[in-house]
């Protein structure tokens, strides 16, 4: 009567169609479809097995129950161990129905799959999801192109490496014209510059990268011009004419180039005049 | 109310004003009529402006007048300039903070005892993208490993990263197929930081015309790194890279330090003059955000976190940095 009236005729709220099959949605239900012999409603003798905390019970429900509601479904402990439980529910149900017992032990172990697997991955690293914040999102965003405007980094950059290079961490790697005086100024206090010149050479040898860039480079006048801004002395001015003697063959790192043209090598001071008025000859003759 | 005072509004009418007389306290604001109230509210900015154009203008005449006497120009105010002074900034001259240096966990670091290793990860399944950039990552820092993780836990990974003589752990996240945070985790036993990561850049998306890295050894630079927990993530950072950076290769690896946006870029530089260098950007580039510092290796549930970045407390003042 009540599966004339619910199954398939009217409404039954439990009742959900898809376009291949109709489900039940009723807690109590054994197989989760929608049939005549599934539905715990229109079977007045239903047994199900559901989990509660890890913990399987199965719930009978039978015709002398019917008249109350509260204690219609009886609810029975199953073991914790696979084949005792099975027994258990084979003793429970004994004289029910096949398809009801079957169907039973078939949706206890499928809950004890679920629950094993439930069991492992919660010991493996579980993958947290963290929601996102659109407000928050937007937010950094913003702050972060503001700050990488304010940042300048090329500029920060150029300015730390020329830091590193005035603080002569590179040591003798690069020599420029003011390094190459100061050094040419405490070393002929101290040793004759052959010897200097010597080291320089050897320091040519390793940097074999530096010397294929720099060739292309043509920042010799360059040089040369900010060299007669500055007022120097007459011993860096010596120098400047060695080095734009001998940029054609070495490349601008090896700043003091060896002694090629020894007639060119200026000393005292009593000759300072007379070099200045020479320079623009020297220099016409590097160009 | 105030809005039906006699406001004149009409477009055709600019001279009008002079005749009405608003009550003291209206505003603009208070016209009902959108259309009104929209011409009113132009026509008030207008003014506003030419106020100050004409203010700037008299500036300018005063300080011309005065010449050579005329005070300084004020400095503008910028975010770094009022930025709210911070208690932990290190003082170069701090003595605990060089003590409580040099018997840190990086302290065999930068007593040349070890020598970075890294090793670089990712999660699970990582797309494309992160893998490419993972690639690229460990061309930049010299002595770096990349390996997939298929599914191994990360507390598994550590004692036999350690017992492989690694020295720290680089562990990219991604989300929807890009990657968009940074474990970094000194090993023995040394602290953890989290990173969020944005703005990722891979080689080829860069404009330059440079060629690849090669594999001399770059030189650090650490910019802006100024209160305690910025220099110990400077030092973290400084800790990826060997020491003796080889000057031939005339590479540069920055961590620039911007309101605790931490900018990573990688350069070759050239001496064209003593005051000119260019630099060309070869390299993947991002930005990190630090998230949290933890004291010990990797432990989501149990570490001890010396830093996290609270929200409510942190993001409420747009003056106070921590790094």
């Amino acid at each position: 009567v009540v599966w004339s009236m619910l199954g398939n005729r009217q409404f039954c709220s439990y009742k959900m169609t898809t376009k291949t099959q109709n489900f039940c949605r009723n807690e109590y239900n054994l197989t989760g479809l929608c049939n005549r012999s599934s539905c715990p409603l229109a079977n007045s003798q239903y047994a199900t097995v559901r989990e509660e905390k890890g913990r399987c019970y199965l719930y009978m429900k039978t015709i002398e129950r019917a008249a109350f509601p509260r204690r219609l479904w009886e609810r029975v402990l199953l073991s914790k161990n696979y084949e005792k439980a099975l027994e258990e529910i084979d003793e429970n149900l004994i004289y029910w129905p096949r398809f009801i017992r079957h169907k039973c032990k078939q949706r206890f172990t499928k809950i004890t799959q679920y629950l094993i697997r439930i069991r492992k991955l919660t010991l493996k690293r579980q993958r947290k999801l963290v929601p996102l914040r659109r407000k928050i999102e937007r937010r950094e965003n913003r702050r972060e192109e503001k700050a990488l405007i304010a940042a300048q980094l090329d500029n920060a950059i150029e300015k730390e490496l020329l830091q590193r290079l005035k603080q002569d961490t590179y040591g003798d790697i690069y020599n420029f014209p003011i390094h190459a005086f100061d050094k040419a100024l405490q070393q002929q206090d101290a040793e004759s510059e052959s010897e200097s010149d010597a080291e320089r050479e050897e320091d040519d040898d390793e940097d074999v990268d530096k010397r294929e860039f720099v060739e292309a480079e043509d920042s010799e006048l360059s040089d040369f011009e900010d060299m007669d801004k500055l007022e120097t002395s007459s011993e860096e001015e010596q120098e400047e004419e060695e080095e734009v003697e001998e940029k054609a063959s070495h490349s601008k790192s090896k700043g003091k180039t060896p002694l090629k043209g020894p007639a060119r090598r200026k000393r005292p001071y009593i000759e300072i005049e007379y070099e200045e008025e020479t320079e623009p000859s020297t220099k016409i003759k590097a160009a | 109310g105030h809005g039906s005072g006699p406001a004149p509004g009409h477009g055709t009418d600019p001279p009008a004003p002079q005749r009405v007389l608003f009550p003291p306290t209206f505003s603009v604001s208070e016209i009902k009529n959108k259309q009104r109230r929209h011409f009113m509210f132009l026509r008030w900015k207008q003014q506003q402006r030419k106020e100050k154009l004409a203010l700037k203008k008299k500036r300018r005449k005063e300080r011309e007048a005065l010449g050579d006497k005329a005070p300084p120009k004020a400095i503008p105010k910028t975010i770094e300039n009022q930025r709210v002074y911070d208690e932990t900034t290190v003082d170069p001259n701090d003595e605990e903070v060089a003590f409580d240096e040099a018997t840190d966990e990086f302290a065999p670091y930068f007593n040349r005892q070890t020598v970075p290793k890294i090793l670089i990860t990712t999660s699970d399944r990582p797309r494309g993208r992160t893998v490419r950039f993972c690639e690229q990552l460990a061309t930049v820092i010299p002595n770096s490993h990349v390996y997939y993780r298929r599914g191994l836990a990360l507390k598994r990974i550590i004692p036999q990263c350690i017992a492989r003589d690694f020295t720290d752990l680089m562990v990219i996240n991604e989300d929807r197929k890009i990657p968009n945070g940074l474990v970094l985790s000194h090993l023995p036993d040394g602290p953890t930081a989290h990173f969020r990561m944005s703005s990722v850049r891979l080689r080829k998306e860069i404009k330059r015309k440079g060629k690849e890295p090669t594999a001399h050894v770059p030189e650090v630079i650490l910019n802006n790194f100024t209160t305690r927990l910025g220099h110990s993530i400077g030092r973290m950072f400084a800790a990826l890279f060997p020491h003796d950076p080889q000057f031939i290769g005339r590479q540069v690896a920055t961590f620039h330090n911007q309101r605790d946006y931490i900018f990573f870029r990688f350069h070759r530089y050239i001496f064209k003059s003593e005051k000119k260098v260019g630099i060309q950007e070869l390299g993947p580039r991002f930005t990190l955000k630090l998230r949290s510092l933890q004291k010990g290796t990797f432990d989501s549930k149990f570490g001890e976190y010396e830093w996290i970045h609270k929200r409510r407390e942190m993001d409420t003042n747009r003056r106070k940095f921590h790094l």
